[in-house]
């Protein structure tokens, strides 16, 4: 009995860092894609709403995930988090900064989400102020990637931790710095040359043929 | 029809303004031909939803006298409000009182916000309006006379035109209906109620009676504002400003929204509505710009054209691009560099109808009826000839003071 | 009058990301310069699923499907130097697009 327990909670602590690891993958996925919705620096043969689709619906897949490692994490009898710390940040008495940055994760990310389903209703511009968090919700959860498991060592976790950092790095570059369609320019170009100094407006040249 | 002399009408009806003699405006002197009052207010523009009930309150609609003159050429509102300011606010307070609104907000130019201010400064000390008038300089900006920009501009200081729906009419200043009226409508307006519509309709057509202000400029002996009764033939208005002073090339009437056209043809038409549509145009904002034959007038559509692309407030795309490909394409043409009539025309039509205001669709317009109007000079352009002996420069094409 | 659901955008919202007119072909063609020209007639019913999706796609909230909305007014009549009508209606036969290879019926 006792060892089956014991299995058993092995088992959700597997889960548990199991479904984090991919989390992350997918959280990162989510980030990139969403970087490339915007920026619509997709490969060319990828129509853009493929691309803004297949953001939402990881999106909506990570957050299943989500509810599998929160959970799992939680019903764990060898550490007590607390159901408290799902969505308190930095209420958990195991590894309080850890899992409250998880926390964090879980609270910018779930407001993300949320807006992002009401969107119809909300309107553009508080969609999208909202929507801006999802650049420290990745923060967060990447810090808890890192310091929540045991499992750095292991080279294929270190992978995917590293691979997951530099492409959402690398997407976050190319925002800042890609040219991007901002849409149309708020101001006319600068001053404008006017017509009467072009001097190809007086009478053209005739040519040596003509009558 | 009689020849009016400048001012003789409008501003004869106008009372001199000298402080404390100005008539107060009896409500026998309207309530008797509201009908009039009405259909030339709806005739110009929208009237707002608010009603002529006078719902006191939130929902009471909100007068908005549009005397900013965007358009670089046109001087006739400048000219009335400097010489008629009580006219001009008179009607404003009309035509509040006559929707029911408390508030009239008069912009203009800042050419003569002083005369406007010191007019209202002694209505106001003559206590003489029911309705509070607040006096605002406009944008300096083209789009800024659009309703909803000049709405725009007076909550929120940015003039830019909105999308519409909801209209300003129903939904404007401070989410009030609001009727925006240009100032001479509103002149109009005072006028009739102090002479009666008989009066007004004594000068004009049946369709369009009155008077009406136009800015004559550009190879004429004597350019400036003047007044003339509707239906005037467009040789008269010339001849009313001087004259040609050179033998004409083309005509711009309307402003920078109007319509090209060749002096012999629309030389004898009527300038109103009615008339002007033989040649596809409209008074429009009352301007006849003359062009004479030794300025090219693909160069003068041009400038123009670059200068309506870069007045674009920015906000759609199809403008902000369009008009700036067509302006672009334009200078080719003007410059006898390239010219692809089947892409400006895919251009012209992608631009038009695709905004959310009027002002691609008025460029296009303009620009349309120059690449009709000037079709022979197109012929000469494609085989490196001109018959522009001087440089252009007819048309105005101010840069912006402010960004 | 009302008629059936249209759709229309708002010029000043759009900023020309497209994702409408891979969805809908038949009712959405991109300008030169990459900004929906929408087809003003009203929308067939078989092409609703179509449009309410080019709505809830535009990142921008830019589209909308006007159901009972008032016909736009006519077009001016067009000169012969005009150019023939840009605007795509959906008699005309949908392009093999994206659309048919990405979504299912």
């Amino acid at each position: 009995m006792a060892v089956s327990a014991a299995a058993g909670s092995q088992g959700l602590w597997f889960l548990s860092r199991g479904s984090g690891l991919v989390l992350l993958a997918l959280f990162s996925a989510v980030v990139v894609l969403g970087v490339a919705t915007r920026t619509g620096s997709a490969p060319r043969r990828w129509p853009r709403f493929a691309v803004a689709e297949l953001h939402r619906t990881l999106s909506l897949f990570a957050v299943a995930l989500l509810v599998l490692h929160v959970v799992t994490a939680i019903l764990d009898p060898f550490v007590t988090i607390g159901w408290a710390a799902t969505v308190l940040p930095f209420a958990s008495p195991y590894r309080t900064l850890a899992i409250g940055l998880g926390t964090l994760a879980v609270d910018l990310g779930g407001a993300v989400v949320v807006t992002s389903l009401a969107r119809q209703r909300l309107g553009h511009r508080a969609w999208r102020a909202v929507h801006w968090l999802a650049y420290l919700a990745w923060p967060a959860a990447f810090l808890h990637s890192l310091t929540a498991g045991n499992d750095l060592g292991i080279w294929w976790v270190a992978l995917i931790e590293v691979a997951s950092a530099a492409a959402v790095a690398t997407a976050v570059l190319a925002r800042l710095f890609g040219r991007d369609r901002e849409g149309p320019p708020t101001s006319g170009p600068g001053p404008r040359r006017p017509l009467a100094d072009d001097p190809r407006l007086t009478p053209a040249r005739p040519t040596a043929s003509a009558s | 029809m009689n020849t009016l002399d400048s001012g003789q009408h409008l501003v004869r009806g106008a009372t001199p303004v000298q402080a404390g003699r100005f008539p107060r405006l009896l409500p026998e002197r309207f309530g008797g031909e509201p009908a009039s009052l009405e259909e030339h207010v709806t005739r110009y523009g929208q009237l707002p939803r608010g009603g002529e009930a006078g719902a006191a309150g939130r929902d009471a609609p909100v007068v908005v006298a549009n005397g900013t003159e965007g358009e670089p050429a046109s001087a006739k509102d400048k000219v009335l409000l400097a010489c008629a300011p009580h006219l001009v606010l008179d009607g404003a307070v009309l035509a509040a009182d006559m929707l029911g609104a408390r508030q009239a907000i008069v912009v203009v130019h800042d050419a003569v916000r002083e005369v406007v201010d010191s007019a209202a400064a002694e209505r106001r000390r003559a206590r003489l309006d029911r309705v509070k008038v607040k006096v605002m300089t406009g944008a300096d900006r083209f789009v800024g006379g659009e309703a909803s920009a000049l709405v725009n501009w007076v909550a929120h200081g940015i003039p830019l035109p909105t999308a519409t729906p909801p209209r300003v009419s129903e939904c404007g200043l401070l989410s009030r209906p609001t009727l925006v009226q240009n100032v001479e409508t509103l002149a109009h307006l005072a006028l009739i109620a102090r002479w009666g519509a008989r009066w007004f309709r004594s000068l004009g057509t049946t369709a369009e009676p009155g008077s009406m202000l136009v800015t004559v400029i550009g190879a004429v002996r004597q350019p400036g504002v003047r007044e003339i009764e509707i239906g005037t033939p467009v040789n008269e208005v010339l001849g009313l400003a001087g004259g040609p002073a050179a033998p004409l090339g083309a005509l711009l009437i309307g402003g920078y929204f109007g319509t090209w056209a060749d002096p012999a043809v629309a030389g004898p038409l009527p300038f109103s509505a009615e008339g002007l549509s033989a040649v596809g145009g409209s008074p429009g904002a009352g301007l006849v710009a003359a062009l004479p034959a030794d300025v090219c007038g693909l160069a003068e559509t041009a400038r123009v054209a670059r200068y309506l692309a870069d007045e674009s407030a920015g906000q759609c795309g199809p403008c902000v691009f369009g008009l700036g490909s067509i302006a672009g394409a334009l200078a080719d043409l003007a410059a006898a560099r390239r010219y692809e009539p089947g892409r400006l025309r895919r251009w012209m039509a992608q631009t038009e109808g695709r905004g959310a205001c009027h002002h691609p669709d008025g460029a296009v317009r303009m620009v349309r009826s120059a690449l009709a109007v000037f079709g022979a000079e197109i012929d000469r352009h494609a085989q490196g000839w001109c018959c522009g002996r001087r440089p252009p420069g007819v048309l105005p094409v101010p840069l912006r003071r402010s960004p | 009058m009302t008629t059936g659901p249209r759709l229309r955008v708002n010029p000043i919202a759009c900023d020309g990301r497209g994702l409408c007119a891979e969805v809908l072909p038949e009712m959405i063609t991109l300008d030169d310069w990459g900004f929906p020209i929408i087809c003003d007639a009203e929308v067939p019913p078989g092409l609703l699923d179509e449009a309410a999706e080019a709505v809830r796609l535009c990142p921008r909230l830019a589209l909308r499907l006007d159901h009972g909305a008032r016909a736009p007014a006519a077009p001016q009549p067009r000169g012969a130097d005009q150019g023939q009508d840009h605007r795509l209606c959906p008699a005309a036969v949908p392009p093999d697009g994206m659309r048919s290879r990405y979504l299912r019926r």
